[in-house]
């Protein structure tokens, strides 16, 4: 898929490409000249501080949005929002529903509107409400469902119609942590049924465990972009945790600077010039007796704080649309 | 399109489930009954006696007041304003003495401050005696004069207008009474399903629905699905009024006495008389047979016809606005208030130049206030009601509908533009000005 075209943006299975994507609002550039390609079938982080532009790259993945310039394609060819609606289910940070209209009659009226037929969609609400134990709801009223139950709610509607790209935003907060692990399994079955999904998040620890694939944007740039683990890798700053038998110490040295230290477990950091090697030679050499040693990569969280730290990306929110 | 018809069925169809739309449809027109049935109670039985003593020195009209139903006169002899209130009279008139050719005042003194209505009754009940007795002065005898009275009030006004050849009887009351019932219905509904658009389109940002909506629809999708959704929950209401209108018409017909109904039958097969002069018709057939009569004197069919097209341009216009307004308020209801102000000032302007015009057709400001899209839908209404093409001719009703077809692209563009970009903004107060960058900035 997409080979043909050429383009350096894409990969062997994109199924979204963003192409130098801008859209510029009368006091700030939202989304400056940002580019990135999804592959088929990945879970995705899109990260970002508030008011980095996650919100306005989202609306404009879902064609709410028109970007000022720049190509969105899907599935290789240009993003048509009129048509590919279908194809994309969104569920928003700030998610609603009609509060007095019956959920069942909800849900179909919503997946109709993504171009499912009544029989189909009533067939498919049946299915996931027997799944997620939600079928004594069908005659209940939204406004009187709990934030959690609407939120389940809100996540059958988004992956009803069975869309190719997911998108996500915030999708576990107010969640329960029995929920919250109900919505994650289910992520990752879609996933590996072939959906892709984009999954836009502030908490880095939900990132890390659960996206194959991240971008953080700042300030309307791209700011990183890479896999998880490369991107641990990239920001990895030589740091290892060692665990000596009690009763013996280590101190600072010429190959090595201990950041932290409690009990007999130490955090070191390895200094220019040292490898690995070095370290354990030494340890060995002064007979003490090793029983763990491991790297330590630093946290998505890390590397998020220490990206974005300053840069007063709040500030933009919200301002002049 | 498709989407869109998913929309109006939800508009539609979780307001006409709705058990206050029924009750509201259902209530209102008895409502109206009462409140016309109460009105006229209170004004029959609301109405004051006045006991009143009339001096009159030269006893010159003495012979020829006459009471009504509402006020006794009587000539006392021993009575003056000193006195009069604990002779149980509620007023008391003193006459001057007349002289011939010189205008003197009459005074009335009252215990309780006298309605404008009662003055004049009283007035006129005075100036005919003193005609009367003139007239007697003159030579002219008690009884001819009453013949005379009785006769003179057979006569009474028929208006008709020209249509080339043939001419068509009119009734100015009937029409003053359409005009201003349709103008007043109009303008009702304006409000209420005006409102009813903000309503909905708030609660869709409050709830934080319209973004779930926007990512499958287009918002101008959106929005007018729901004005039309709206549009169609009205024309469903008019229409079961009229069912119910006529319905309840007809079973009242059913109650008349038989001989009444039949009378009424023989009225309008012989065009208002009775057959051969035989005798006199009963006079409950007679008021039937009159109000049949007036009613037929105006076009229906066009009126409904212009109602109906007033009625839907008139909400689509105002609809669209009311719609960017909702658009824009946030968590605060407050908001609406402000914003809604320019958009309900015109139509409270509609509905009093619609008041003047219902009494005057044809001004320069009934003209201009019916071809311009804010108040056309009230005021050509009210102009209709008195004939097309004698008071409005066709290129002037089919300029002002033109107009407001015109008008509602208009205001629906300009709203889609504001609302497209009101309905995803959060946290921000918005006034006019900021409206009007986001309805003129480019796409």
């Amino acid at each position: 898929m997409g080979l043909y075209l050429n383009n350096k943006f894409l990969t062997m299975d994109a199924l979204l490409s963003l192409q130098n994507l801008k859209k510029y609002y009368a006091t700030q550039k939202a989304v400056d000249d940002i580019s990135f390609d999804i592959e088929r079938g990945s879970i995705f982080g899109l990260l970002g501080p508030n008011g980095a532009g996650k919100t306005t790259l989202l609306r404009m993945i879902t064609g709410i949005f028109y970007p000022d310039s720049g190509n969105i394609l899907l599935e290789g060819t240009a993003f048509n929002p009129m048509l590919d609606v279908e194809k994309i289910g969104y569920m928003p940070e700030e998610r609603g529903m009609y509060k007095k209209m019956k959920i069942g009659e909800q849900a179909i009226y919503l997946a109709q509107l993504k171009g499912m037929s009544k029989a189909e969609a009533t067939e498919k609400i049946k299915y996931w409400f027997k799944k997620f134990e939600m079928e004594s709801w069908w005659n209940k009223k939204v406004e009187d469902l709990s934030k959690g139950m609407s939120q389940k709610l809100q996540f059958v509607i988004t992956v009803l119609h069975e869309p190719k790209l997911i998108i996500l935003d915030e999708p576990f907060s107010g969640l329960d942590p029995l929920n919250a692990n109900l919505i994650k399994d289910e992520i990752y079955a879609l996933a590996k049924k072939g959906s892709t999904i984009i999954f836009s998040t502030h908490r880095m620890e939900q990132v890390e465990e659960i996206c194959d694939h991240i971008v953080l944007v700042n300030l309307g740039k791209k700011i990183l972009d890479g896999s998880v683990a490369g991107i641990k890798q990239q920001f990895k700053e030589n740091n290892f945790s060692i665990e000596i038998k009690a009763g013996s110490s280590i101190s600072s040295n010429a190959i090595f600077t201990i950041i932290n230290e409690a009990a007999s477990k130490y955090l070191i950091k390895i200094n220019e010039g040292y490898t690995v090697n070095n370290v354990l030679q030494h340890i060995i050499e002064q007979k003490i007796e090793l029983i763990g040693f491991n790297e330590v990569l630093p946290s998505l969280n890390e590397i998020f704080i220490k990206l974005v730290e300053g840069t007063h990306a709040g500030a933009r929110a919200f301002q002049n649309i | 399109m498709n989407k869109t018809w998913l929309i109006i069925q939800r508009e539609y169809s979780s307001r006409v489930k709705n058990k206050r739309f029924l009750i509201l449809t259902f209530l209102t027109p008895l409502l109206i009954v009462g409140l016309i049935a109460a009105s006229i109670y209170f004004s029959v039985s609301g109405v004051e006696y006045r006991k009143i003593a009339v001096i009159d020195p030269n006893g010159y009209i003495k012979t020829s007041l006459k009471n009504t139903n509402q006020i006794s006169f009587s000539f006392p002899t021993n009575v003056d304003t000193s006195n009069y209130i604990q002779k149980g009279y509620t007023d008391i008139l003193i006459l001057p003495q007349f002289e011939k050719g010189k205008k003197s005042d009459y005074i009335l003194r009252s215990q309780k401050s006298m309605g404008l209505m009662l003055q004049e009754s009283i007035s006129s009940r005075i100036n005919s005696a003193i005609e009367d007795q003139m007239l007697q002065d003159a030579g002219i005898q008690q009884n001819i004069l009453d013949s005379i009275h009785k006769a003179s009030q057979v006569a009474e006004l028929k208006a008709y207008e020209d249509k080339g050849s043939s001419s068509k009887e009119s009734n100015a009351g009937l029409a003053m009474g359409i005009g201003y019932a349709s103008g007043l219905l109009i303008y009702m509904t304006m409000f209420i399903y005006g409102a009813m658009v903000m309503r909905g389109v708030m609660e869709e940002k409050t709830n934080r629905i319209a973004e779930v909506i926007i990512s499958s629809v287009k918002p101008f999708e959106l929005m007018m699905g729901k004005i039309i959704g709206i549009g169609a929950v009205g024309l469903t209401q008019f229409l079961l009024w009229i069912i119910l209108i006529i319905g309840l018409t007809s079973a009242a017909a059913g109650f008349l006495p038989s001989d009444i109904q039949s009378q009424v039958e023989t009225l309008q097969q012989n065009n208002g008389q009775m057959a051969g002069g035989m005798m006199q018709a009963n006079e409950s057939a007679q008021r039937i047979y009159d109000f049949q009569h007036t009613m037929a004197t105006a076009n229906w069919p066009l009126i409904i016809f212009c109602f109906i097209f007033y009625f839907l341009g008139g909400y689509l216009f105002y609809a669209a606005l009311f719609a960017a307004v909702g658009s824009t308020v946030n968590e605060d209801p407050q908001d609406a208030q402000s914003l809604m102000f320019p958009i309900t000032m015109p139509l409270i302007f509609s509905y009093i130049i619609t008041n003047m015009v219902t009494q005057n057709p044809n001004t320069p400001i009934a003209f201009w206030a019916s071809m311009i899209p804010f108040s056309s839908p009230m005021v050509m209404m009210a102009r209709v009601a008195y004939g097309v093409p004698s008071a409005v001719t066709y290129w002037e009703l089919a300029l002002s509908m033109l107009c407001l077809v015109a008008g509602f692209i208009f205001t629906t563009w300009l709203s889609g533009r504001i609302y497209r970009t009101g309905i995803l903004l959060y946290g921000k107060k918005v006034t006019w000005k900021i409206m009007f960058k986001w309805a003129f900035k480019k796409a």
